[in-house]
């Protein structure tokens, strides 16, 4: 690793000063991605805000509208003993990485470093959720824009995401068991307005909406409406653990298993 | 440099530290802590796992100025202070749960930490919660074995003697 320094700010609006302090100023959340990059030197921050003593950014609790609130520095293991009310969401969290992964990995740092392969952003999109940073609230499908890309601006912080709580809903992931990343992850939600289903590991462009699957769920829930079908495999991901056309199947084959298991 | 204090198996521990280094460094190197090892690098195999505030992370992929204040147990606290050894390391010895050793230290510590969630784990809930511990030697028979009669369970039933 590079030199760097480490602030730990205990409000959200320290760390933000902080990080404008200086365009080499880079916030570290609960670092399981971020460290292992920073031991490769393919990150030189000057200094890291550590984002891990903020308590206003940790815990899970119901706002007025019913919607699940949580915390951006919650971690894995928290959002799996604390999201019961959402059930695919805690079953989401207890599939990340392994049990220490899971104690220190959050939610906010997820989201922020939106790996193509991650699980958290395809409940984020498939549950229609609110991004709240520390300036504004992001919709979901505003804030995923590609491979490591988002709506965050410099020095923007995720401070917490409030997920509407479907009707029922499920995560199927297809592990890559040396990573324990996703393969290929799909997430279904039914909620009354509609079905939104988003696909996790398989895009170039990462997370994305499979709206034709959506069309058929709208007007029949069962995984027969989706018989035979998965999207192009033009622009999948093509690796040694599997080609692109390999994962546009297991996206067929995982949303199905979804709709059969969601509740 | 910076100071960073906590406390490590129970006593106050403290020292000067750069802001990339890792908790595992400042524990074998700053406090001579050798039994946290670092096998990997890489937060795959657990063989750096410590318990931070009661949970069980892996050392190698925290910063230990982010441990500021901080209730950290290493392998070192596990025993008692006479030196008799916990259920799960004695469980260990018992069932030759290892081989080299290598990665027993993080192993430990994840059963540790495991039984403490759940005290009765099922064989399959053992295997599960040791996903991100690797053993090269020998394979996990032993190691499954050790853990589920450290909580008490019969072991004859998954025994392939």
């Amino acid at each position: 690793m590079y030199a760097f320094d480490i602030e730990r700010p205990s409000t959200v609006s320290d760390a933000v000063k902080l990080l404008k302090e200086s365009d080499e100023n880079q916030p570290l959340s609960g670092g399981q991605t971020l460290i292992p990059t920073l031991k490769q030197r393919l990150a030189a921050p000057e200094k890291l805000i550590s984002l891990t003593g903020i308590d206003e950014m940790k815990g899970i609790c119901e706002d007025d509208d019913g919607r699940l609130c949580i915390g951006a520095a919650t971690c894995h293991a928290d959002v799996a003993a604390g999201a019961g009310k959402y059930p695919a969401l805690a079953a989401l969290a207890r599939q990340i990485g392994d049990p220490a992964v899971r104690n220190r990995g959050t939610l906010g740092g997820s989201l922020a470093n939106n790996d193509p392969s991650a699980c958290y952003p395809s409940a984020v999109l498939g549950s229609g959720a609110t991004v709240v940073t520390n300036s504004r609230e992001i919709a979901a499908d505003d804030y995923f824009q590609g491979m490591f890309a988002t709506a965050l601006e410099e020095g923007e912080i995720i401070t917490e995401v409030k997920f509407p709580v479907p009707e029922k809903a499920c995560y199927m992931k297809f592990e890559q068991p040396a990573s324990r990343f996703a393969l290929v992850g799909v997430f279904v939600a039914k909620y009354a307005d509609g079905v939104r289903v988003a696909v996790t590991g398989a895009s170039e462009e990462g997370v994305f909406r499979w709206t034709e699957a959506e069309e058929k769920l709208n007007s029949d829930f069962s995984s027969s409406a989706l018989e035979g079908m998965s999207p192009p495999a033009d622009n999948m991901i093509s690796d040694l653990h599997g080609s692109g056309a390999y994962r546009a199947h297991l996206v067929g084959v995982m949303a199905r298993r979804a709709v059969d298991a969601a509740h | 440099m910076a100071q960073v204090s906590m406390t490590v198996n129970g006593k106050p521990a403290s020292g000067d530290i750069e802001g990339r280094t890792l908790l595992v460094d400042f524990l074998r190197d700053g406090l001579g802590l050798t039994g946290t090892h670092v096998g990997c690098d890489t937060s795959q195999c657990g063989a750096c796992v410590v318990h931070v505030d009661g949970k069980a992370i892996k050392a190698c992929t925290v910063f230990a100025a982010e441990c500021e204040g901080s209730s950290v147990t290493t392998i070192e606290g596990i025993a008692a202070e006479d030196g008799t050894m916990s259920k799960v390391q004695d469980a260990f010895q018992t069932h030759h749960g290892l081989q080299c050793g290598f990665c027993t230290p993080g192993m430990v510590m994840s059963a540790e930490a495991l039984l403490q969630e759940n005290p009765t784990p099922s064989e399959a809930e053992i295997r599960e919660y040791l996903e991100g511990n690797i053993c090269r030697c020998t394979g996990y028979h032993n190691i499954v074995k050790a853990i589920l009669a450290a909580s008490g369970q019969d072991v004859s039933k998954i025994a392939a003697e």
